[in-house]
């Protein structure tokens, strides 16, 4: 049986509200719906003004069918218009409206900031609440610009009654956040401090929200709450159970004060002052000792609001992350709870351990937990607390228990949530990196997490589980059978396909000697697969058939055949036809020395910060990196090799081209005896980058094979360029004189350290050249470096 | 808190409190996909979800979730506390509160809201005062009314 409204039933609207309910369809609905519209429509254009009861009715049932989530397009008018009732339900209900539904139009807002006005200036507290209270819902930028500067002299003038302090305190919380450059405390600030002392509780409660936020914008200027809070809280955790009346919850004294005054604290060091850190940490050690307390009650509340104030206690120990014993007496509380009864407090202590694991005191307490949190990990049924047990794993991984732990981490991916995937492969991915001290075991582990969830598997992972290869020799041959084993399994993910093309493609005469795994049983066990897959794998499998056809010379006329069918060289995707064009053509008219050259192995990627990690904090947030994490990014920061070893042998090379105008021949020779497409993996120098240009990891010789070609004809122009250094050639010549110019453009942000260049000339040519320094300073961005050299020759 | 949301079983929303600045677009569809996912919820599992990058706390009383937004840095329990005392205060106020009191009468579970919890954080954690603000208001009114409209019932007793 509906109850009837206290005070002043409005009849009609619980008619109107009955009629909806028993509406059998969403169409009879809507069709009641309209009508009571069109009804109301009728009434406010009317002839009779409509009495203040009946002006409520109606805007009440507007917002009861915009609560429902149909659209309201009037009424906006009649609700300011109750605004100025002096009948207080009818001012409540006009408020309402006006929150639930912001209109920006400026004259309704200039009309409803009068009304505020006149509330907050009636001096009648309940009037004044209501303005209030509708500002605090509101927050708009206008309200800010109108109100701000009244609202701070309400809170703290000495004649305002508690409950209208109370909603000023948070009704200026409310405009600060949506609108900090209007609320200036300036003057206010030691006053509003002072209301921590107010012998109100309600007002302290209240207030202490406000400051807490201020203080995380403008710590100084607030921190002498610090000192007022500790003296709070002591007196709360101290009293009897009987002395706060009304403000105990369940035998709890003040658990909502309690809490935020722990959180105030949190946005401060631990105070300086030894008299208050004492009392401080005295306080802290009886909610520690109260823990462990027989409880005074058996109701849930009871428990929940003190363990509140416990689990903010305990964030404020790991916060100030300084009194070791008080860390490891949490820890060990937490490790009770973690094999609580009670699911939630379970998640909780998992939640919380995830923090203290990142602190240097607690880090092997909390290890001490592994088994069961491992434990947590497999037989939990809330997939949120399963979560949070993986979560802790991860962060509390060190060098000891990496094994064990990414262990555990994969056999919970067989089974986990399909949305929690990814961010579980990254992480995985993270650890085996970090923590491998036998890379086999770091390629075993990436291999397995394609295997069990290939399709969350993103691009960082393995582009990352390839560059550790190439740049590891040991691993190699290691990885080149793993890969094979693995493209062997009946039903296998493409992503695998792609890393082992590659890694086949790179490595595969390291395990040609066995027989089961001969060049043509690895071309046929990749080809296989090839039907199978997406474009942009067939195209690095293409890229790893032409680099077979330089390793394993005897399957040449196998793979030319496949890169000579239709379906390859007519194919309709673009990148497909071209590359099997091309590497068909270069099979056929390259010498083996320069197949050899142009595909010879892939040097060593640069270091760089691990793309797995920045991808990992761009889904969690922020707060997801662990402490250990932040150290290797120091450590890896920015190392950026230059390039510059690579110019000066084919500008001398430029040179005697320029000089000597030559047929084709000599076009063949120079690019034999200067490696253009692939520098000698000892330098050090880089080709191409796999990060930066996400695209398939092909070597991509011919770009400066074209710029170096082009050199017969002209004088001038960029004669090579990477991701970090452009060279630049300009050349005059007069009779038997050549002048050139090296320009070095240094393209990265970084400042290049010890960069220097030589040139080697063959032959007798050294004899003839003399090289000028021009200027050698080397500064980033664009900024360029100068060598001449003077170049001349005995004959035209 | 950044909102609070309460709903029956059947994903019925029955009062919205929204605590940040969001366009009625994103209101809905916030709506839609969190009752769907905390209805999803099988009754043994805990009271904590991670949502979005927020956190979502929810009890259900009866045929009523009751669902909270808050964020990451706030305190699970205690906002568990928060749902119970709100329970709490309805309970008071309408005498064994159900859930077709807060249909019937949602402006005044909206009312009972405000003074409890203001811009989203806790106002007044008496249980005593915030009552007595509710019961003032009420008074106010009676006093003002100077005969009875005819369409309302017979004077109901103050509690």
């Amino acid at each position: 049986m509906p109850a009837v409204s206290k005070g002043d039933g409005m009849r009609g609207l619980a008619v109107f509200i009955s009629d909806i309910r028993n509406c059998k369809s969403k169409e009879a609905e809507i069709k009641r719906i309209n009508k009571e519209l069109a009804n109301i429509r009728s009434k406010f254009k009317g002839d009779k003004a409509l009495d203040g009861y009946s002006k409520k009715k109606y805007v009440c049932k507007l917002l009861f069918i915009f609560l429902l989530g149909h659209d309201i397009d009037f009424g906006h008018m009649e609700a300011v218009n109750l605004l100025s009732s002096n009948k207080y339900t009818e001012k409540q209900i006009g408020y309402l409206f006006i929150s639930v539904l912001v209109n920006s139009n400026s004259e309704l807002i200039r009309l409803i900031n009068n009304a505020i006005k006149n509330d907050l200036s009636s001096r009648n507290p309940t009037f004044m609440c209501l303005a209030l209270h509708c500002i605090a819902n509101v927050g708009s930028r206008e309200m800010a610009e109108a109100f701000a500067s009244e609202i701070p002299r309400i809170l703290v003038a000495g004649d305002t009654m508690d409950s209208v302090k109370q909603s000023a305190a948070l009704c200026l919380l409310r405009l600060y956040k949506t609108s900090p450059d209007l609320v200036l405390m300036g003057e206010w600030t030691s006053r509003v401090v002072h209301l921590l002392n107010d012998q109100h509780m309600g007002v302290v409660t209240a207030a202490i929200s406000l400051i807490t936020c201020l203080s995380q914008k403008n710590p100084d200027e607030f921190k002498t709450c610090v000192s007022l809070a500790v003296s709070r809280l002591s007196r709360i955790v101290s009293s009897a159970s009987t002395d706060l009346q009304d403000y105990t919850y369940y035998f709890v004294p003040a658990p909502w004060l309690s809490c935020k005054l722990l959180r105030l604290l949190q946005c401060y060091p631990p105070p300086e002052d030894g008299a208050v850190k004492g009392r401080l940490v005295e306080c802290l050690e009886t909610i520690l000792n109260k823990a462990q307390e027989p409880p005074k009650s058996k109701k849930v509340q009871h428990s929940n609001a003190k363990n509140a104030i416990l689990f903010e206690a305990i964030s404020l120990i790991i916060h100030y992350d300084s009194e070791p014993n008080l860390l490891v007496r949490a820890c060990n509380q937490l490790g009770q709870f973690l094999q609580h009864r009670e699911t939630n407090l379970r998640y909780l202590a998992l939640e919380s351990m995830c923090t203290l694991a990142s602190s240097e005191f607690s880090h092997e307490a909390v290890k001490t937990h592994i088994e069961t949190v491992i434990n947590a990990l497999k037989t939990e049924r809330d997939v949120s607390v399963r979560q949070r047990a993986a979560d802790l794993l991860y962060a509390m991984c060190d060098r000891s228990n990496a094994k064990q732990i990414v262990a555990e981490m994969l056999s919970y991916l067989e089974t986990a949530d399909y949305s929690i995937r990814e961010e579980m492969v990254l992480k995985v991915a993270i650890l085996a990196e970090k923590y491998a001290v036998d890379y086999s075991w770091y390629v075993d582990t990436i291999l397995n997490l394609i295997r069990i969830a290939g399709d969350y598997v993103s691009e960082e992972v393995w582009y990352r589980v390839i560059q550790i290869v190439i740049n590891r020799d040991d691993v190699q041959g290691y990885a080149a059978k793993t890969v094979f084993e693995a493209l062997q399994a009946p039903a296998c993910h493409e992503n695998m396909v792609k890393v082992g093309g590659y890694i086949l493609g790179e490595f595969g005469n390291l395990i040609a000697g066995d027989p089961r795994s001969s060049p043509l049983v690895q071309f046929n066990l990749l080809h296989s697969k090839f039907h199978l897959c997406s474009v942009p794998t067939r195209a690095l499998l293409l890229s790893a058939y032409i680099k077979f056809i330089n390793l394993f010379p005897e399957t040449k006329a196998t793979i030319q055949e496949v890169l000579r069918c239709d379906s390859q060289i007519r194919n309709s995707d673009v990148e497909l036809q071209q590359r099997a064009v091309e590497y068909l053509k270069l099979s056929s008219i390259a010498s083996t020395d320069v197949l050899a050259t142009v595909l010879e192995e892939m040097p060593p990627f640069p270091e760089r910060e691990s793309s797995i990690l920045a991808k990992l904090k761009k889904k969690k947030g922020p707060g997801a990196v662990s402490v250990t994490e932040l150290e290797d990014n120091k450590r890896e920061g920015g190392e950026l090799n230059g390039g510059g070893d690579r110019g000066p042998d084919t500008a001398a090379m430029a040179a005697s081209n320029a000089s000597t105008p030559s047929p084709s021949a000599d076009l063949l020779g120079i690019r034999s005896a200067a490696p253009v497409g692939a520098p000698p993996a000892s330098t050090g120098s880089l080709l191409v980058d796999v990060f930066s240009e996400a695209g398939p990891a092909a070597p991509s010789a011919a770009v400066n094979d074209d710029g170096f070609l082009r050199f017969v004809c002209k004088n001038n122009g960029v004669l090579f360029e990477n991701q970090l250094l452009q060279i630049g050639i300009k050349s005059e010549y007069r009779q038997n004189l050549g002048r050139m110019y090296l320009f070095y453009g240094n393209k990265t942000s970084v400042q290049f350290a010890s960069f220097t260049t030589t040139v080697s000339c063959p032959g007798d040519l050294q004899s003839h050249i003399l090289f000028v320094p021009l200027c050698s300073e080397t500064k980033p961005s664009n900024r360029i470096t100068q060598w001449k050299a003077i170049t001349s020759s005995l004959s035209p | 808190m950044q909102f609070m949301l309460l709903f029956s079983r059947q994903g019925k929303l029955r009062l919205q409190k929204w605590y940040v600045p969001l366009s009625d677009k994103e209101k809905k569809k916030i709506t839609r996909e969190l009752v769907q996912t905390v209805l999803a919820r099988k009754p043994k599992m805990c009271s904590f979800l991670e949502w979005r990058d927020l956190k979502i706390v929810y009890k259900r009383y009866a045929s009523l979730y009751f669902c909270c937004a808050i964020e990451d840095q706030d305190n699970e329990l205690i906002t568990l506390e928060i749902i119970h005392r709100y329970v709490e205060l309805l309970d008071k106020y309408f005498g064994s509160v159900c859930e077709l009191d807060i249909i019937f009468n949602f402006e005044k579970a909206y009312f009972i809201l405000d003074e409890f919890l203001l811009g989203g954080e806790a106002q007044e954690t008496s249980k005593k005062n915030v009552l007595k603000a509710i019961e003032q208001a009420d008074l106010l009114q009676e006093v003002s009314n100077t005969g009875l409209h005819p369409e309302s019932f017979v004077n109901p007793s103050c509690v």
